[in-house]
């Protein structure tokens, strides 16, 4: 896979964030999608956490690809995210005791999240250090938007606020299920819908097109 | 960062250096480890003691110095250094020097996970005077009112607590020992008044008739704060 161009390597970003959308596309780290998504704060916390994660180890792993054995490969690239995700536990707990006390447990789980190891073995280290990292960031970054649709969406309907700001006046009745676990589920469930939705839409116009012009020439 | 490495060979490599490629990962990785729990344990340590300093001040109204007690297994002592554990307790001091009251932490069983949590205890009228949820995990929207509804708290802000505090239904509070539960989290609020009655159950007896008493001068109010 050589790539040259430097338009691919901004290609290698873009496909994260929305044609190859980790959340929405792959369907993986859902344990941290549906766990932590109950406020927009939340969802960026993690969502800051699991991109440092991931730039770091594809980092790691893409300039020291020739080092690391292929029969351990796995270990080590775990052994690097443990590093990492015990850096970035750490950092928070100093800095931002409050958003980790509302993380919990999850940010110590960022190393059992598929996606960063799939990363790893599937991307950074085939690839130069250059395509690794923006490959980390477009998947990072479509991690967080992914991560931030949900706990948006949940927040305004659950709590009527976003960002701890009061949207709809005393009024509104919060909908209390959407930041309760089946909140996420549903959530999750109509945004893949809307997504696949979207891509369908997509194909068949792309077909269409192509019939007429096949019909006309 | 990792020179230690043979460099790779075509050749399928030993298992000295699957071992020895593990062993340096590991190492280092040891090492960063290391490093960031150093480089954060001192502010971890301070936001601790805060977050604690503040949830006293918070409990006991009035009060703008601590100083933590422990019980002996006889009487009642100054804490000289050590963590915090279920014999400490904390006497608030007022800006005359005056002793308040006692903040008392004691945990128990919720609804989900066990909750944590301070409360402050005046020992002349024989009152609680404010509580406040140190750590919980009850079920978001309902439970959670334990410590996000004001007026749920506010039940604790003058509480008799003889002969033991009761939670009764919403709106029909009428001892001064008696609490108002929340309407769809009784269990969670049952569970604050048992841990405050447990609480009680454990200290009420061991505290001493008049004020606690006091660390040499010098060493008093070591954990001393401004609200």
């Amino acid at each position: 896979m050589a790539v040259t161009s430097k338009t691919t390597a901004y290609d290698e970003m873009l496909k994260g964030l929305w044609r190859d959308n980790p959340v929405f596309v792959q369907v993986l780290g859902m344990c941290p999608m549906l766990a932590v998504t109950n406020s927009a704060v939340n969802a960026i916390a993690m969502g800051l956490a699991t991109f440092f994660v991931l730039v770091g180890s594809s980092f790691l792993v893409s300039s020291m690809k020739g080092l690391i054995p292929k029969q351990v490969r796995i270990s080590v690239y775990v052994i690097i995210i443990a590093t990492f995700v015990t850096v970035a536990d750490y950092t928070l707990l100093a800095l931002f005791p409050v958003v980790h006390k509302e993380l919990g447990a999850f940010i110590p789980l960022i190393v059992a999240n598929c996606m960063i190891l799939g990363r790893q073995e599937a991307f950074a280290s085939k690839h130069t250090v250059k395509y690794a990292v923006m490959d980390a960031v477009g998947m990072a970054g479509g991690f967080m938007i992914a991560l931030f649709a949900l706990g948006a969406v949940r927040e305004i309907l659950g709590e009527g606020k976003l960002f701890g700001l009061s949207l709809f006046g005393e009024h509104f009745e919060p909908w209390v299920i959407m930041i309760l676990p089946p909140g996420g589920f549903i959530t999750l469930g109509l945004l893949l819908l809307l997504f696949n939705w979207v891509g369908e839409r997509k194909r068949q116009f792309m077909v269409q097109v192509a019939e007429q012009a096949k019909a006309e020439g | 960062m990792s020179n230690d490495l043979v460099q790779p060979s075509a050749a399928e490599p030993g298992s000295t250096r699957l071992v020895a490629s593990l062993a340096v990962s590991g190492f280092l990785s040891g090492l960063i480890i290391i490093g960031i729990y150093v480089a954060t344990l001192p502010t971890i340590t301070e936001n601790k003691a805060r977050e604690l300093r503040q949830a006293v001040f918070k409990v006991l109204p009035g009060v703008s110095r601590m100083q933590k007690l422990q019980f002996d297994g006889e009487r009642v002592v100054v804490k000289q250094e050590g963590k915090d554990d279920e014999n400490t307790l904390y006497a608030g001091y007022d800006a005359n020097d005056r002793f308040v009251g006692y903040a008392i932490a004691s945990e128990g069983p919720g609804f989900q996970d066990t909750i944590r949590l301070l409360y402050g205890y005046q020992p002349g009228e024989r009152k609680v005077v404010g509580m406040e949820i140190l750590e919980s995990r009850e079920t978001p929207g309902l439970g959670d009112k334990i410590y996000k509804d004001a007026a749920f708290v506010a039940n604790f802000d003058e509480l008799g607590i003889d002969p033991q505090i009761v939670a009764v239904k919403k709106g029909t509070k009428t001892e001064p020992n008696e609490i108002d539960a929340i309407t769809g989290a009784t269990i969670s609020s049952k569970a604050v008044v048992r841990i405050i009655n447990e609480g009680n159950g454990r200290w009420l007896e061991r505290l001493p008739a008049s004020a606690p008493p006091l660390a040499e001068e010098g060493e008093r109010y070591k954990e001393q704060g401004t609200r």
